[in-house]
């Protein structure tokens, strides 16, 4: 009984097949369209037909709109197959053979891929290769079917097209059982077919002795389910371990990436500060507190008796004057002792590779993160080709469960698309470029001329202070002009560039930058007065240096000297003297360091107290005042205020310049950094949220923070150079720090190269410090900067090249699936004017034109965003007679959207 | 533990496990889940097929659905008779197509149909205007929402009907970054 029914199902598609082989069936998409018609039939009659296709075409019986590729995938399987019957007409035997060899080959490939819509092709150049190998199958088929034999005696009288078909039946069936799961269907059709496929293979699989590996198939199936659930566990956990990500996406979702991208940059920051605490405080201030000498041990440790009446009081602390000053906060109290404890460690060689190292490593981490955005991001966001659609309908989140995470979307989201509507409008603006132009221009003298007049401004102030310096007889206003002065400039500067910046109507991304850059090159101002003034005082320190240290050598004696007068008795050895009493130099390098860390602190102190003041009082007064006031304050004049973006970044960035200039001369100024970047995070999240409004525009933060990276950069590098030119140069102080008594701070390498490395090593030290060695290898490094370089640059051409060619294959996809005349109107155009030229001067332009018009069809068009359209107006200019278009039956209004892509159209609709 | 034998027999289970992504557990919880909608309607016993609907009402309830701005369509979208009413074929079909180890293709097809508003087969004009209305809870302007609409349509339309086919929107999902983690719902 169950042979009639496979072979009247297969006789079936053998009719079919032949149905269609008599009809003029020459072209394949005539027999696509075709298809259609048997297919209805037998939809009709659902349940054998699908039996025996394995439900494909049971597809198109219900309207779903995978219908279409779905449909074109059977089809094609489907051309494969009435193939197949076309030869059944001829040769039965063979074709059924060439069959069974092509089910059998595509199954194999099938296994590999899986993917449904190859099924068609896979079939299709199987069977033109089974047929090749007859023979062999002929061979597989005689074992099969022996092996069949032995179990059913109903096969035996099978034929062997029919064994093959079979095969290959059940073959589809396990697939379809494994892949039932795929499959765009409701669930009652799916139980079904998976009832009736089971049915089927447990009836024939016997049959033909297949149905091994499924267990070990439904292992892999579970490993593969453990393996993802791992990586997505690992993956949470991960993502869990980057902090404050729910707070900046908070603040992202409601003003936008800009914004977040100076917090993103902050909890950056907070994480290479980290790593510099860590250093710091683990290889130095650690160490020294527990193994070093205790408090009050050696003069360098101590209060002088002078201070200790006042070394307690808040506002001698606040200055980190008193105990602040004379603890492990700063250089002066590392004592100079090779080794400290048990352990042997090293400090002085420890305290000077820290400080080496904080530069290095944060060197290394801004350009390592440099080179990874830049391999990110690449251009400033305008990179894909689907914003729009990819936001539409991939930005909701559908895990979101949470009604408040649900409103953070939505703002998100809406962000997200103003910030790409500002972008597109900005791409579509076309204006008077001439004025644009002049306007920058202008924009950039008037800034370029403030700069400098604000340069000489401070210039002027510095040398007057230097003359101030030797007199005594000071107002308050000259005692503190350089503060007055500078901190005008910083408050007036940045309002007046952004109101010039106006002018040159940017993009508020790419403004953003200018606006950075220009307070940047204002700040270097400051930089460079506060250097001045500090390099002033440390050579001031190391003349008085001189004088005490000698005064320090003779106290000394002295008091030995009275000691063994007052004892009567030379012989005795003298109790040291308190430490407190000793005489001590200035300590230039604990000066300094106390220099940084006031900096650092009052720094703080007006960052937070602005945002207090500037932010959160006016948003409350303009919160509480507006119910009795005469004009609507929240939305006319004071308004709440913006989050100033570029004001808080080049804070951090400077801010981050004076942590890495003081380190060296006071390792606590790390410590406290990393708290004011923890504070202020979370305070600043507040502040933003509670007080602040998004900005009128807002605007896409360019994917790498690489801009901010740059600053940060510059400045590190700008601070490296004090620091070091100290360490190499200056004599280190003799009565405090761990170099006290060397000439140079940098003798504590050699020393230890000396004392604790084999002899051999220092000759080898001393070899690659010679010249001869150094100079090759600058040369060397050069050589390699230049080739990386040039390398560099030929990647990124072919980069650019290959951007280009991406773009051209999908006009051109687009082009080829628009309809043929409306891509080729511009070559319409031109056909239609040829004829009417070529009336009138015959030679000339009939050879030139034609070629031009050639290639672009077959060859994609290139240019067919920019070019494409103005070649079509040119030619709509030169034309005729409009009118006499008429052979083109197209309007040219569909084409406009296609390939001309944000270009060609006009200005939105506003 | 003792309901799993009265809920489904062990066919059905080897069944749904076959038909669907989840493993027996998950499908036991799905049923009480299901049934924790509407205690009253369904059964504990699932062995006859019971032929019993859940109204959408009752399923954009589950904290699952609940702040989607999509749940109305999706639930449309997976109920057998497109009004939203969910027998627990339909529910376990959906969790099923839009769980993490679902196919890519098979998201695709879903979220076509989801997105696909008018069920024309087209994701046309009207369509993207009402999703991106849902998305953006009405905040942006008309004139906005004309712009990045005809933006959407214009990048994504390669066959110049000014709607998304099918065709469309499979290449224009296929090589978006996030459609996978974005559009699944963990159950």
């Amino acid at each position: 009984q169950r042979r009639p029914n496979r072979r009247q199902a297969g006789g079936r598609g053998g009719a079919k097949g032949r149905g269609r082989g008599k009809k003029p069936a020459s072209d394949d998409e005539d027999e696509d369209e075709e298809d259609e018609a048997p297919r209805g039939r037998r939809g009709a009659n659902r349940k054998k037909p699908a039996k025996k296709r394995g439900g494909d075409d049971e597809d198109e019986s219900e309207d779903e709109p995978p219908k279409r590729k779905r449909g074109g995938a059977a089809n094609k399987k489907k051309g494969g197959k009435a193939q197949d019957s076309d030869d059944d007409d001829s040769d039965v035997g063979k074709g059924k053979k060439g069959k069974k060899g092509g089910g059998r080959k595509g199954k194999k490939e099938e296994e590999e891929e899986e993917t449904k819509g190859k099924k068609g092709d896979g079939k299709g150049k199987g069977k033109d290769k089974g047929k090749d190998k007859d023979d062999d199958k002929d061979k597989k088929k005689k074992k099969k079917k022996g092996d069949s034999s032995n179990s059913s005696e109903e096969e035996e009288s099978m034929s062997e097209g029919e064994m093959a078909r079979l095969m290959e039946e059940v073959e589809e069936k396990k697939k379809l059982i494994a892949n039932i799961r795929n499959k765009p269907w409701r669930m009652q059709r799916r139980l079904k077919h998976l009832k009736e496929a089971q049915e089927f293979v447990d009836k024939f699989e016997g049959a033909l002795g297949k149905g091994k590996g499924r267990k070990w198939y439904a292992y892999k199936v579970m490993m593969t389910k453990k393996w993802i659930k791992f990586q997505r566990d690992f993956e949470n956990f991960r993502t869990a371990c980057i902090p404050w990500e729910r707070k900046i996406k908070e603040v992202e979702s409601h003003f936008g990436s800009s914004v977040a991208s100076y917090f993103i940059f902050l909890r950056w920051m907070y994480g290479m500060n980290l790593v510099l605490f860590g250093f710091t405080f683990g290889l130095v201030v650690i160490p020294e507190v527990l193994m070093g000498l205790p408090y009050g041990s050696i003069p360098r440790k101590t209060v002088p008796r002078a201070e200790q009446d006042t070394a307690q009081d808040y506002s001698v602390l606040m200055d980190f004057n008193g105990y602040c000053k004379y603890s492990v906060l700063f250089y002066g109290y590392y004592n100079n002792q090779r080794t400290i404890g048990v352990l042997k460690f090293r400090l002085p060689l420890s305290y000077l590779m820290v400080g080496i190292g904080t530069f290095g490593y944060s060197l290394m981490l801004v350009i390592r993160t440099m080179a990874k955005n830049a391999d990110v991001g690449g251009g400033d966001g305008e990179d894909s080709d689907f914003t729009f659609a990819w936001k539409m309908f991939t930005s909701w989140d559908y895990l979101i469960g949470n009604a408040e995470t649900a409103d953070n979307k939505y703002a998100s989201i809406t962000t997200s698309f103003k910030e790409s509507i500002v972008d597109e409008q900005e791409n579509q603006k076309d204006e008077n470029i001439h004025l644009r132009r002049f306007l920058r221009v202008l924009a950039n003298f008037l800034i370029t001329c403030s700069l400098g007049g604000s340069g000489y401004l401070i210039y002027f102030v510095v040398k007057r202070s230097q003359e101030f310096a030797t007199r005594d007889d000071l107002s308050w206003y000259e005692k503190n002009e350089m503060e007055i002065v500078m901190s005008l400039l910083g408050l007036v500067c940045p309002p007046l560039f952004e109101t010039i910046a106006e002018l040159e109507d940017y993009h508020p991304r790419i403004a953003l930058k200018w606006q950075l850059g220009r307070i940047f090159a204002l700040f270097l101002g400051n930089l460079y007065t506060f250097l001045f003034a500090l390099f002033d005082e440390v050579n001031t320190k190391l003349e008085e240096e001189q004088a005490i240290k000698n005064a320090s050598i003779w106290a000394m004696k002295e008091y030995y000297a009275n000691y063994s007068r007052l004892m009567n008795d030379s012989e005795a050895t003298p109790p040291p003297m308190d430490p407190a009493d000793v005489i001590r130099g200035p300590c230039w390098e604990t000066a300094v360091g106390i220099e940084f860390v006031k900096l650092t602190v009052s720094d703080i102190q007006v960052s937070y107290l602005t945002i207090l003041i500037g932010d959160f009082a006016r948003a409350v007064i303009v919160r509480f005042l507006n119910y009795c006031w005469c004009w609507d304050l929240e939305a006319g004049f004071p308004s709440y205020g913006e989050f100033d973006i570029s004001g808080n970044v080049l804070g951090l960035v400077f801010n981050q310049g004076m942590i890495w200039m003081g380190a060296f001369y006071a390792p606590g100024l790390v410590g406290i950094n990393v708290l004011r970047l923890l504070s202020s995070m979370y305070y600043q999240c507040w502040a933003v949220m509670a007080t602040n409004v998004p900005h009128e525009r807002v605007f896409k933060a360019s994917k790498s923070n690489n801009f901010y990276m740059g600053l940060l950069l510059l400045v590190l590098f700008l601070s490296l150079l004090p620091v070091v030119y100290t360490i190499m140069t200056l004599p280190p102080s003799f009565d405090c720090g761990p170099f006290s008594g060397k000439d140079k701070m940098f003798d504590v390498v050699m020393e230890t190269i000396d004392l604790d490395l084999p002899a051999f090593m220092g000759t080898l030290f001393s070899y690659a410090a010679n010249p001869g060695l150094i100079i090759p290898a600058v040369l060397l490094m050069v050589l390699a900067i230049y080739y990386l370089n040039s390398v560099s640059e030929a990647y990124q051409n072919s980069n650019m090249e290959l951007k280009k060619k991406m773009k051209m294959a999908r006009d051109e996809e687009k082009n080829r699936r628009n309809n043929a005349d409306t891509t080729n109107q511009v070559m319409k155009d031109l056909e239609d004017l040829l004829p009417n030229r070529s009336l009138i001067p015959p030679d000339p332009p009939e050879p030139e034109k034609l070629p031009e018009p050639e290639p672009k069809p077959t060859k994609t068009k290139p240019g067919s965003a920019g070019k494409g359209v103005n070649l079509q107006k040119d030619v709509a200019l030169a034309s005729p007679n409009p009118n006499a278009r008429a052979p083109v039956s197209r309007p040219p209004g569909p084409r406009g959207p296609g390939p001309g892509r944000g270009r060609g159209r006009g200005p939105p609709p506003r | 533990m003792g309901n799993k034998q009265t809920t489904f027999t062990e066919e059905q289970l080897e069944a749904y496990q076959d038909c669907t992504f989840f493993t027996r557990k998950e499908i036991l919880r799905l049923h009480a889940r299901y049934r924790e909608l509407a205690p009253h309607l369904v059964p504990l016993d699932y062995t006859n097929n019971p032929d019993i609907k859940v109204p959408m009402t009752l399923i954009i309830t589950m904290p699952e659905l609940k702040e989607n701005p999509f749940r109305e369509r999706i639930v449309e979208t997976f109920s057998e008779d497109r009004q939203g009413n969910l027998s627990f074929n339909d529910f376990i079909d959906m969790f099923s197509a839009l769980c993490e180890a679902s196919p890519r293709e098979l998201k695709t097809i879903y979220a076509f149909k989801i997105y696909d508003f008018n069920r024309d087969n087209f994701i046309c004009k009207e369509d993207l205007e009402k999703t991106l209305n849902k998305l953006t809870k009405g905040e942006l302007t008309p004139e906005e929402v004309t712009l990045v609409c005809d933006k959407a349509i214009e990048e994504a339309d390669l066959d110049g009907d000014n709607k998304l086919s099918f065709a469309d929107f499979e290449n224009m999902i296929s090589k978006a970054p996030d459609f996978l983690s974005n559009f699944h719902i963990r159950i």
